[in-house]
């Protein structure tokens, strides 16, 4: 299962925090500070992967990360995850954020970070692998941008007084 | 789904649709987010951001409570925004519940993020969102159905489950796929955190499984996985179907959308790998099922992408994990070193993991690879690095630990994380401490002083800095002295078993996957060796907590010590509460409050007192009376026992454990001891002769199936032995789950040991081939040598299994397996297996006497082939049994004897057994009959036993040889089986027969009534059973006893109206007292004993006689 997700920048800075086990506030925030120490020292042409976080659990648990740019993806899982699998799993994530944003960068997940958090929610379900074809995440996503779009404007006819719509 | 939804918006005006830009930074970075988020980036401290995010908190709680619903969705966001940097917005936690209640869509999926992002399971919020998920899994938008599936399976009160469920379970019907793959994902995160709500739709698992829609099926794989951890056992039925599903992804059988790198559905893949690596785990007919798919998924897997090796490393995983296919196992091993050497970085990784994990069942794949694993050591990469010192940890022995130390040391020294450092530190104290320890004890030895293996054990209890590291020292230690253990401790120093057994049993439970009954396996083989000190056998009594089956048979042992901690820890196994009280897990230390004067008792024996219990009485007094208790003549088969006289005798027995383990004094101990001796007899000097042999067929039927299980060359059947006694002989006091089960093993065991008709052939069809099975198991020695004995023979007989019945109940059985080479005379005779039973322990005192006689009528099998007798004589009194009487030494014809029954013959050598039943001890009588006209030489009578082996030089043409041993039985039992086997050399051939010498049974015990009541209040095992009645013209009580009487050698004490005692005994200290009723048209027996299991023995075989009759 996956326990955490976890995406910051360079400088530590959080992006898009998403836990599916629970930790206190301030656990969190020094699981992210503990991650991202142990993941920024580590040079990039050493392997994707890290083991023995003391706070997110034992002998169990590893991280597993990729380094784009500015950004680290940092998947925490535990022993019944496939480690290349998740590796992959980041790869087709990112990807579908690069779809959905067109040529992704930091600012768009800043700024756009409940809409990470839904494309996200179209990957992983609770911790577990809910679909890995980019495809489908992107048709996923698309399907919800038309109704937010209808949605929009059926807001802003409905306050002008013309029409309403059942939503 | 997207045509659905698209329907569901058809109401939209399509015309109105804005710009397609999909929400830009541009737009935003005017909004108040961006405002805040391009604030804190030109924040330079932490305290300036904390101001800001305050304010910008304040401005969102001032807003939010506002009705302006349409600023809410931002406010959320801006909320999350915040939440994520740590600060906390709880103030938002209602608002963003009450937005995904009465939201737009749009409105909702903020809603159900926040939610799902700020609370968690236990939030006492959440409570609130139930009815608002309950409403969006009913509503026809699909998109408020996912929405609700996800934030479901994100986190849910547990138990609300239930208010949910069903609308849930209806999901996995739904048309959509995507509704269906969320339901079956929403069901396993149930199954998680609450599996028995979700017990009852297995069977819709199941169809999840089957779906049409590989995403459902693969999504329901989840479940599976997770399920088949648990439970491996209860899905082997669905490997087919994995593996057929494997086959069929694998084969490309899955449309392309499935594709990731043109790999199909590689997640897929790994996932069933995974699964089916559990289901064939231990397990050979399920792996064989598998073989084909997984040399398949080999195969397709060209190393082309990273993914690809992630279906590789699981297929090797898989391999190593399931039943051993040698070819299979040489293709992982390639992979294995395809990761290893791989120049990235990831694989090598992950090729160093795989060696880790298979480097103990092939530590020869390290050593091929060893140089890339000395270079891994110096890798930049840090987890590299560490990587390498665990697999070297996996390997450490006793010749490289100082290296592998050392080396991890040297990473200690140039490591900074904490993590890796306490973990290291753990492990170089464990191979260091726990090894150089062992060293030390084992050269040590008992010139040790006594307070260092107690510093030790002290050291081990106290522990270190962290519970952790306790923890693992500990494992590692129990580790170590169980393979020590399943080593040679006969070879080790008894205060390093001392040692050992103390460890094992406080901390054996540690380590999970070590069964219980392995170390008390292990343990029990101490107490069974000739060498281990009574010492040493009572800390190895002490570790049996929960050993009952133990404590009985040295419950009535001689040495006082040993029998008062067996009496103890029997009382303790029968009573919980005792247990956790007197002896708690991990009270380590805390001293002990003695209450020598038992005051705590007071209330206990005065509430027996006033039950009308007999005072305490010393046990002089106690003696005293009893000599005088003849005279008294207690009623002595009343079935209404006085209820005082059995509340007393618990006061009596409890008082001693208490006192004992609380405050080891001894006090009661002698009259522990006092109770089991005042039955007129006197243990003192007498030795032990029997065993508890009774259970013989039953633990040989479990021991088989082990083997067949576990076709383990290397386990002793001493070793066995010992397993099945330890688990399949149940204390008469507590009743077992299956007694039928046992029973019919029990009475398996009868069909054994007593023939008729019925059992004959039973045994002739049942047993021929569990008895080969047996033998070949029996250590690599005899293997071999069974193997080179069947190659080398011209003619091998097939072998034959005989049974007898005498007229007093000598029970032979003679299984004989007979190879005759007729090669060269080779020196491996002396190669017969030397095994021991280690149940039975038979001394020899070796009497043999060179008789000059001949014999002809045994000689048999004229016709060249030499075969074993197959026809038993079940003539009683024949000539032979005449003639061979007259071998019997004179102190012993007087006895009470056996039938002389011959056990085997060739056209050489003849075998006769008889046992006589010696005042004190059996003694076993052996002939071995020369009917050939040459002298054999070097006849080897190899008993199955400890030690006993005995050579004749030879035997001279047609004479008899008459050998004696003296048979010591460790366990009261009713039947005793003696296995042996005899070779010899002929000038021209070199057979060798294995042979059951002999089972044996009771003998009447002749006391009076008076005597007999006496025995029959002091004896503490009892059994009742119902036995059918014989009525064949006599008085029906009469007539079933006087069957017993002849068929057991019981002995009828007197028969009173329509009740009837009877006694008898094995030897002289283990009588068995049996009070009969008639009642309505059944004889209602009770049976006691001073020795366990006894009655239950005897039971049934008056069963099996009556039955017979």
């Amino acid at each position: 299962m996956i326990k955490a997700i976890l995406i910051f920048n360079n400088h530590g800075k959080p992006r898009l925090i998403r836990f599916y086990q629970y930790f206190a506030e301030d656990m969190q925030q020094q699981i992210i500070r503990e991650t991202f120490h142990l993941v920024s020292k580590r040079d990039d042409n050493v392997c994707n992967f890290l083991e023995g976080g003391s706070l997110i659990g034992g002998s169990d648990y590893k991280l597993i990360y990729r380094h784009y740019a500015t950004l680290y993806f940092v998947f925490c899982v535990d022993s019944s995850e496939s480690e290349l699998g998740i590796l992959d799993l980041i790869q087709v994530f990112v990807e579908t954020l690069d779809k959905c944003f067109e040529n992704v960068c930091e600012l768009d997940l800043i700024f756009h970070m409940d809409k990470v958090h839904y494309i996200l929610q179209e990957v992983v379900m609770g911790g577990m692998v809910l679909e890995t074809n980019m495809n489908e995440i992107v048709a996923q996503v698309e399907v919800q941008n038309r109704m937010e779009k209808s949605e929009s404007l059926v807001g802003s006819v409905a306050k002008n007084g013309h029409v309403t719509f059942p939503t | 789904m997207s045509d659905v939804v698209e329907k569901t918006l058809t109401a939209l005006p399509s015309l109105l649709s804005l710009d397609s830009q999909p929400g830009s930074a541009k737009l935003s970075s005017t909004s108040k987010l961006g405002n805040l988020i391009r604030g804190i980036t030109e924040l330079t401290s932490k305290h300036e951001e904390e101001k800001l995010i305050q304010r910008e908190l304040a401005s969102i709680k001032e807003q939010v409570s506002s009705p302006n619903t349409s600023m809410m969705k931002e406010l959320m966001v801006r909320a999350i925004y915040c939440e994520s940097l740590g600060y906390e917005a709880s103030f938002s936690y209602i608002h963003a519940i009450k937005l995904a209640q009465q939201g737009t869509v749009l409105e909702k999926r903020v809603g159900y993020l926040a939610v799902s992002l700020f609370l968690n399971e236990s939030h006492e919020l959440l409570l609130l969102l139930v009815n608002t998920v309950l409403k969006d899994l009913q509503s026809t938008n699909l998109i408020e159905v996912c929405m609700a599936l996800t934030v479901v399976s994100q986190m849910f009160p547990k138990d609300m489950i239930p208010a949910i469920l069903p609308l849930v379970e209806e999901k996995l019907n739904h048309p959509k796929e995507i509704i269906r793959r969320k339901a079956v994902l929403a069901l396993y995160k149930f199954y998680l955190i609450a599996p028995n709500q979700v017990q009852h739709i297995h069977n819709k698992f199941r169809k999840a499984l089957c779906d049409k829609d590989p995403g459902v099926m693969t999504a329901s794989l989840h479940i599976y996985l997770q399920m088949i951890q648990e439970n491996p056992e209860g899905y082997k039925d669905l490997t087919a179907s994995f593996v057929t599903i494997l086959k069929q992804v694998v084969g490309g059988k899955l449309p392309m959308d499935f594709n990731y790198h043109s790999v199909p559905a590689p997640w897929l893949q790994i996932q069933l790998l995974r699964i089916l690596s559990l289901l064939g785990k231990n397990d050979q007919s399920t792996s064989e099922i598998m073989y084909e798919v997984l040399d398949e998924s080999l195969r397709r897997a060209e190393m082309n992408h990273n993914i690809t090796y992630a279906i590789l490393y699981e297929c090797v995983k898989c391999i190593y994990t399931i039943h051993p296919k040698s070819d299979l196992l040489e293709k992982a091993a390639k992979c294995i070193g395809n990761f290893v050497l791989s120049p990235k970085i990831n694989l090598k990784y992950l090729g160093l993991k795989a060696l880790t994990y298979v480097v103990q069942q092939d530590p020869k794949l390290a050593l091929q690879h060893q140089m890339t694993i000395i270079e891994c050591l110096d890798h930049p990469d840090l987890i590299i690095k560490r990587e390498t010192l665990e697999l070297l940890f996996r390997i450490t022995n006793a010749q490289n630990v100082t290296v592998i130390v050392e080396k991890m040391l040297e990473f200690l020294h140039s490591n900074t994380d904490d993590y890796t450092t306490i973990d290291l530190v753990g492990k170089v104290a464990e191979l260091w401490f726990i090894e150089t320890m062992n060293t030390v004890f084992s050269v040590g030895g008992d010139m040790m002083q006594p307070d260092i293996p107690n510093s030790f054990l002290k050291l081990l209890s106290e522990g270190f800095d962290t519970v952790e590291e306790d923890r693992k020292l500990r494992l590692f230690a129990v580790d170590s002295y169980v393979s020590l253990l399943q080593g040679e401790p006969g070879k080790l120093p008894q205060r390093f078993l001392q040692v050992i057994s103390w460890v094992l049993g406080e901390y054996s439970h540690l380590r999970e996957e070590l069964e219980p009954a392995t170390v008390m396996r292990l343990l029990a083989k101490l107490l069974d060796m000739k060498q281990t000190s009574s010492e040493t056998k009572s800390w190895v009594l002490l570790v049996f907590q929960s050993a009952q089956e133990v404590s009985e048979t040295y419950g009535s042992s001689m040495d006082t010590v040993l029998r008062q901690r067996a009496q103890e820890l029997q009382h303790l196994s029968q009573d919980c509460e005792l247990r956790a009280r007197v002896l708690p897990q991990d009270a380590g230390l805390e001293p002990l409050e003695v209450d020598s004067s038992l005051s705590f008792l007071d209330g206990f024996v005065s509430e027996a007192l006033a039950a009308g219990a007999a005072p305490y009485k010393p046990p002089h007094q106690r003696q005293e009376e009893l000599a005088q208790a003849k005279a008294l003549s207690l009623e002595p088969y009343g079935l209404s026992l006085p209820i005082s006289m059995s509340s007393c005798s618990i006061a009596d027995r409890q008082s001693p454990t208490l006192l004992s383990m609380s405050s080891g004094l001894s006090g009661d101990s002698t009259d522990l001891s006092h109770k089991g001796s005042s039955t007129t007899l006197k243990l003192d000097g007498v030795k032990r002769v029997w065993g508890r042999e009774g259970y013989l067929a039953q633990r040989e039927a479990v021991e088989e199936a082990a083997q067949v299980e576990v076709p383990s060359p290397l386990r002793s059947p001493s070793q066995q032995a010992e397993a099945d006694s330890s688990h399949s002989q149940t204390p008469t006091p507590t009743p077992t789950p299956e007694p039928d089960q046992e029973k019919q093993q029990l009475a398996s065991s009868l069909f054994f040991g007593l023939s008729s008709q019925s059992s004959v052939c039973l045994m002739g069809k049942s047993e021929p081939t569990p008895q080969r099975f047996r033998r070949k198991a029996k250590g690599q020695a005899s293997s071999s040598g069974a193997a080179e004995q069947i190659s080398n023979s011209l003619v091998s007989a097939p072998s034959a299994v005989d049974n007898f019945l005498c007229n007093n109940l000598l029970d032979s059985n003679i299984t004989s397996q007979v190879g005759i080479s007729s090669s060269e005379q080779t020196s491996e005779l002396s190669q017969g297996p030397a095994t021991t039973n280690g149940t039975c322990d038979t001394e020899a005192e070796s009497t043999d006497g060179d008789i000059k006689g001949s014999n002809p009528s045994l000689i048999i099998g004229d016709n060249g082939l030499v075969a074993a007798d197959p026809t038993p004589h079940k003539d009683p009194g024949s000539p032979k049994d005449f003639c061979l009487s007259s071998h019997l030494p004179a102190e012993l014809s007087e006895l009470c004897r056996s039938e002389i029954t011959p056990l085997c013959s060739n056209q050489s050598l003849g075998l006769s057994a008889c046992h006589v039943h010696k005042e004190d001890s059996l003694v076993l009588v052996v002939f071995i009959t020369n009917s050939s006209d040459a002298a054999i030489r070097q006849i080897l009578l190899d008993l199955d036993s400890e030690q006993l082996q005995v050579i004749y030089h030879d035997v001279t043409s047609h004479s008899v040889a008459m050998h004696q041993f003296s048979l010591t039985v460790k366990r009261p039992s009713v039947h005793v089986e003696v296995v042996g086997m005899v070779s010899y050399q002929l000038p021209v051939g070199t057979p060798q027969e294995s042979l059951t010498l002999c089972r044996f049974s009771c003998r009447p015990l002749t006391v009076s009534t008076e005597e007999y009541g006496t025995m029959w209040l002091s004896f503490s095992h009892d059994t009742k059973q119902n036995l059918t009645l014989i009525s064949d013209g006599e008085e029906p009580l009469t007539a079933t006893l006087n069957v017993l009487k002849e068929k057991l050698q019981l002995h009828i004490v007197e028969i009173i109206g329509m009740e009837g005692i009877i006694a008898c005994q094995l030897l002289r200290d283990q009588p068995c007292l049996m009070h009969c009723r008639v009642h309505a048209d059944v004889l209602a027996v009770w049976l006691r004993s001073p020795v366990p299991d006894l009655p239950d023995c005897l039971i049934y075989h008056c069963q099996r006689a009556l039955q017979e009759h």
